[in-house]
């Protein structure tokens, strides 16, 4: 058999063992438990110590490529917020994040209970802008969202009553998957109008995310990708989709990791093939 | 009907999944039928939602409704029709000045935020003093912050040859570096494979219904 033949059936039997890697733990769960980290704590604690009453900024900066890790934090932080009393305002900087708001509240409101629209939370839906939005917030909202998704005006609204500019949100979790998005609201909600800021983000982009948690609380905890989800999950004392789906994904890093030390293995006795070769023919 | 249009969509959902997982065996018909519907979608998806959800309520309905008031939508509207000029090449030249336009004013804005909040705060958060902290890990942690902001950085200084002493720390820096490059890779992996997951998580659950 050929060389390029072999690489390339050794490929698929990758691809064929990482989908049964990844599809025997969604089937048969192991019961796998996720430790917490201090990062998607702070988060946590931001949520857990504002006071009742209080209204809030969750903001959809994804669409449904990302739901997997997004869509799971979304709802944790919803649930959260509400059982703390907060009223959540959704925006959304992704034109499909408006629908991602809607799917959240829906299904917290299942497993809740009926919230008031308008007076627990409001869908205020996509604006195209990023950077520019938010510093329209931070001078009026009216000007920014005169109306809601169902096309209720501002003043209908009222949980929005006491909602002047940004500076009267008590903090704002922006769930991100790229650009605009959570990096937007640090520069503008928390570096210029001084609103707390936290973020949950696809895993993919959490590295350039870190040295945001930093001594000058430019961002109040980050939750990076599945596991982060099925931390904050595991803080609201609940196992959600996220919690279940990081059974695979342990399964599949583990795999991963086999994988990388076999090909260096590989590649060492290659080497030293070559070199043992290359030294008989020199002698 | 409604129940009928989701299985419809489940159907194709699992089709279209199945087809571009098909490329990971080699390429065929079902991966480039797949992927060009889906780059068509995507185009035709964006520029029904734009007229819609962006021209339609901030644009036309001001206008239409209100011209008095709203006048001054009409610049930005020429600006967006130069732009479009682009595809006309005797008139190409004037998309230049609404280009020009948008990133000038965009670099301005960002410029005095970014300045702020990735240069002043980031140093101000990196000015620390380490033993402030009570716990060890803490004092550990504040440590290795500075250490390696500091390498890290001299990594990057070429204008004097690093050699002797002076390559100490650009080793140390390039240490660094190389943790971060893996704590980034596995971020990556653990992105990927959640979108593996959610794919397979569709098909095993609402198309097989195998899992409940």
């Amino acid at each position: 058999m050929k060389a390029a033949d072999r690489i390339l059936i050794e490929r698929r039997i990758v691809f064929l063992v990482l989908a049964l890697a990844v599809a025997l733990p969604l089937i048969f769960p192991l019961g796998l438990k996720t430790i917490g980290t201090p990062l998607t704590k702070k988060a946590y604690d931001l949520v857990d110590s504002t006071p009742a009453g209080s209204v809030v900024i969750v903001s959809f900066d994804y669409d449904p490529s990302t739901v997997t890790e997004l869509q799971p934090m979304a709802q944790a932080i919803i649930e959260h917020a509400w059982s703390k009393g907060h009223k959540v305002i959704a925006t959304a900087m992704w034109p499909q994040g408006s629908q991602m708001a809607d799917m959240a509240f829906e299904d917290v409101q299942n497993k809740l209970g009926s919230k008031v629209y308008g007076e627990d939370f409001v869908n205020l839906g996509y604006k195209v802008g990023g950077m520019v939005i938010i510093q329209g917030m931070g001078r009026n909202f009216r000007t920014v969202f005169p109306k809601d998704t169902s096309g209720l005006d501002y003043d209908e609204i009222p949980l929005l009553a006491t909602i002047k500019s940004l500076r009267d949100i008590r903090y704002v979790v922006s769930l991100s998957a790229g650009d605009p998005g959570l990096k937007d609201w640090i520069l503008t909600a928390h570096d210029k109008f001084g609103v707390a800021v936290a973020g949950g983000t696809t895993a993919v982009s959490a590295p350039g995310f870190l040295p945001y948690v930093n001594d000058q609380q430019q961002l109040y905890g980050l939750m990076g990708g599945l596991k982060a989800a099925a931390e904050y999950e595991l803080l609201m004392g609940y196992e959600g989709s996220a919690s279940l789906n990081m059974n695979p994904q342990s399964v599949a890093h583990v795999l991963i990791l086999v994988l990388i030390a076999i090909g260096n293995v590989r590649a060492w006795r290659k080497r030293k093939t070559a070199r043992n070769r290359e030294e008989a023919s020199n002698a | 009907m409604p129940e009928l249009m989701r299985i419809l969509g489940i159907w194709l959902g699992a089709y279209f999944t199945l087809s571009i997982f098909s490329f990971l065996y080699k390429d065929n018909p079902f991966y480039k039928l797949a992927e060009q519907i889906f780059v068509g979608l995507s185009a035709g998806y964006w520029l029904i939602y734009t007229i819609y959800n962006i021209l339609v309520p901030n644009l036309f309905n001001l206008l239409i409704t209100d011209f008095a008031n709203n006048w001054i939508l009409l610049v930005p509207m020429f600006l967006g029709i130069m732009m479009l000029l682009r595809v006309i090449p005797s008139a190409q030249w004037l998309s230049r000045y609404p280009i020009a336009l948008m990133v000038g004013t965009t670099a301005a804005i960002y410029m005095l935020l970014a300045f702020k909040s990735d240069f002043m705060s980031q140093i101000a958060a990196t000015m620390i003093n380490p033993f402030k902290f009570s716990s060890g890990v803490d004092v550990a942690g504040s440590i290795l912050l500075i250490v390696g902001v500091l390498c890290g950085v001299y990594f990057f200084y070429f204008s004097k040859k690093q050699e002797g002493v002076f390559a100490i720390p650009s080793k140390i820096g390039i240490w660094f570096l190389m943790v971060s490059f893996g704590a980034s890779f596995g971020y990556t992996v653990m992105a990927r494979i959640s979108l593996l997951i959610g794919r397979l998580d569709f098909l095993l659950r609402d198309w097989l219904h195998i899992i409940k």
